[in-house]
């Protein structure tokens, strides 16, 4: 493949595939069956020319391959507001991918489409909530993988044999005693454990004991993005409940762990109050739920509520969710008369990382630990972070309320 | 190359994580930059407030840290500098970085600008000596260093 045999593009993606693996330390390279490209942002000029130059060389992918969101959603023109100077390469960037070979999901939970890998699948994945997901929830293997780099491995259908592609580093190295008696499976109670096991396991894999057993794999990916978002968590082992945990003994691989943290209920309180920038009765200019993409389950949850609370100020509610999981609910009707509620679908992207809320000033709530860590940031907004019935009870009152969280 | 007195020059050998050539000055730091959000690619200037090179240049340096930093973004950061011919000349580390090579290697693919990147012993080294970086004949790196007064002198000669 580096002799050019198989064209110039794989040529060029074998030989920086080698060179990272040299200087990772990895003993040679592995095959992957699978690969999720995190390169549809458009950050500037040599991201775009590195696309095109594989695509004159006639460069396609080798295996399935994934898209994450990019800056557009093309589902829904006009949704997102660009200068046109930017919004042509950024659409450019986003076909030029489809023109490898990819997949047109631009989803940040490629784990929810069709794609979904199994347990031991060796892949090369991009995207942090999708990675720590892929890894802890399904058990399959993948590094944290970026720039550039997650594409050389689709082209090639190879990764370096290093890291979390291999079964002794994935054992658990620090424990997170979780000590809530009987905690309720509340979705901020994942977020919470997230954003304390991000912050304090540095390199390290963390495993949870003491966590109940979640609603469903939602909470686990609330869980995984928040504690990729405070630290750059891409394993972690929950006790009873992750594949790879059947036992502690499993998680840590029959070897003690090198520290041990106890969770308090107050710990968690204090992390997630570090998510809200405002207090109750603040008024409220938007909600933003579905970070990472909301999954179909999450909808089924929603849309009755909606009904219920019947949220009628026009506030918008936005909602982020890929493409796939759109066309389903359009096809079931689901959808159909929530537009009254406010009820937003956003696809292809997410409204944290591209110009989509109408208004900027005044209070965005949302449920995701990973929108609320980010968006003042990204965006400009401050957040207000709360279950998901309390941001659609608020967006029926116009300001912030919250049950005790 | 026009060397200055023989015994004013220091030498030793590295290994590269990208060939090339290259000289400017040192600009070396004991603790590691991240190029994302750590330097401006539209202008080479240091940007992050937490770093002691804030405000200091990048451009046309032979930067000297001991290591890399941070998310694997600084490839495109570092790519996109070279690009715009805002990145460092040459970067010498003491420990091999992936996503450094990664920025270094795609840029020279993309746009045929080579910034070599050096693994070796960076002890000593002081901001505003003179530095080469060459080739020897089995391939591994030469780094030379001329102090910054022996340096001047050899450019007015």
């Amino acid at each position: 493949m580096l002799d050019g045999e198989q064209g110039p593009s794989a040529a060029a993606a074998m030989k920086i595939l080698v060179a990272f693996s040299n200087a990772v330390g990895a003993h040679g390279l592995l095959d992957v069956s699978g690969a999720h490209i995190d390169g549809c942002l458009y950050h500037g000029k040599a991201g775009l020319d590195f696309v095109e130059r594989l695509v004159e060389g006639g460069g396609r992918v080798l295996v399935s391959t994934t898209l994450n969101v990019g800056s557009f959603d093309l589902i829904h023109p006009g949704m997102v507001k660009m200068a046109a100077a930017e919004e042509v390469p950024a659409r450019r960037l986003m076909k030029a991918h489809l023109e490898l070979g990819c997949q047109a999901t631009f989803t940040c939970a490629p784990y929810q489409t069709r794609f979904r890998p199994s347990f031991g699948q060796q892949i090369a994945w991009g995207e942090s909530n999708a990675i720590v997901f892929a890894n802890s929830v399904i058990g399959a293997r993948t590094n944290r993988y970026g720039d550039f780099i997650d594409l050389c491995c689709a082209m090639t259908g190879r990764a370096p044999a290093w890291g979390l592609h291999l079964s002794e580093n994935r054992r658990g190295r620090i424990l997170f005693e979780l000590a809530v008696a009987d905690p309720e499976p509340s979705d901020s109670l994942f977020v919470g454990v997230g954003l304390i096991i991000g912050q304090a396991s540095g390199d390290r894999v963390p495993v949870i004991t003491g966590l109940p057993q979640p609603r469903d794999e939602d909470q686990l990916k609330a869980l995984g993005a928040a504690a990729a978002t405070t630290g750059a968590v891409a394993l972690f082992h929950a006790v009873g409940i992750t594949p790879e945990a059947g036992t502690l003994d499993d998680a840590f691989q029959g070897m003690p762990p090198e520290e041990t943290i106890r969770i308090s209920r107050a710990d968690i309180d204090h992390a997630l109050a570090r998510l809200s920038g405002v207090a109750d009765g603040a008024p409220l200019s938007a909600v933003s739920l579905g970070t990472p993409h909301f999954s179909h389950e999450e909808w089924a949850r929603l849309l009755p509520m909606l009904r219920e609370v019947a949220p009628g100020r026009g506030i918008p509610i936005y909602v982020n969710t890929g493409r796939a999981t759109l066309t389903r609910l359009q096809e079931e009707g689901a959808l159909d008369g929530m537009e009254a509620f406010g009820l937003i679908p956003v696809a292809d992207t997410c409204t944290y990382v591209t110009a989509i809320l109408e208004r900027l000033d005044g209070v965005v709530m949302t449920n995701s630990g990973k929108w609320a860590h980010y968006a003042p940031g990204n965006i400009g907004v401050t957040v207000a972070f709360a279950e998901m019935r309390d941001c659609i009870r608020s967006a029926a009152v116009g300001h912030v309320v919250r049950s005790v969280l | 190359m026009t060397m200055p007195v023989e015994t004013e020059v220091v030498e030793r050998s590295g290994t590269f994580q990208l060939a090339g050539t290259a000289e400017g000055q040192a600009l070396v730091f004991s603790q590691p930059l991240s190029f994302w959000g750590g330097v401006d690619a539209e202008s080479g200037d240091i940007i992050d407030h937490s770093h002691p090179g804030l405000s200091q240049n990048v451009a046309g340096k032979i930067l000297v840290m001991p290591s890399g930093r941070g998310s694997s973004s600084s490839s495109s950061v570092l790519a996109e500098a070279i690009r715009r011919g805002m990145a460092p000349t040459g970067i010498l580390i003491e420990r091999p970085d992936p996503i450094l090579a990664v920025g270094a290697i795609v840029a020279e693919f993309l746009y045929g600008i080579s910034m070599p990147l050096v693994v070796c012993d960076i002890a000593g080294i002081v901001s505003g000596e003179r530095i080469f970086i060459g080739v020897d004949e089995d391939g591994k790196a030469i780094v030379r260093f001329v102090d910054a007064a022996v340096a001047e002198g050899a450019a007015v000669q």
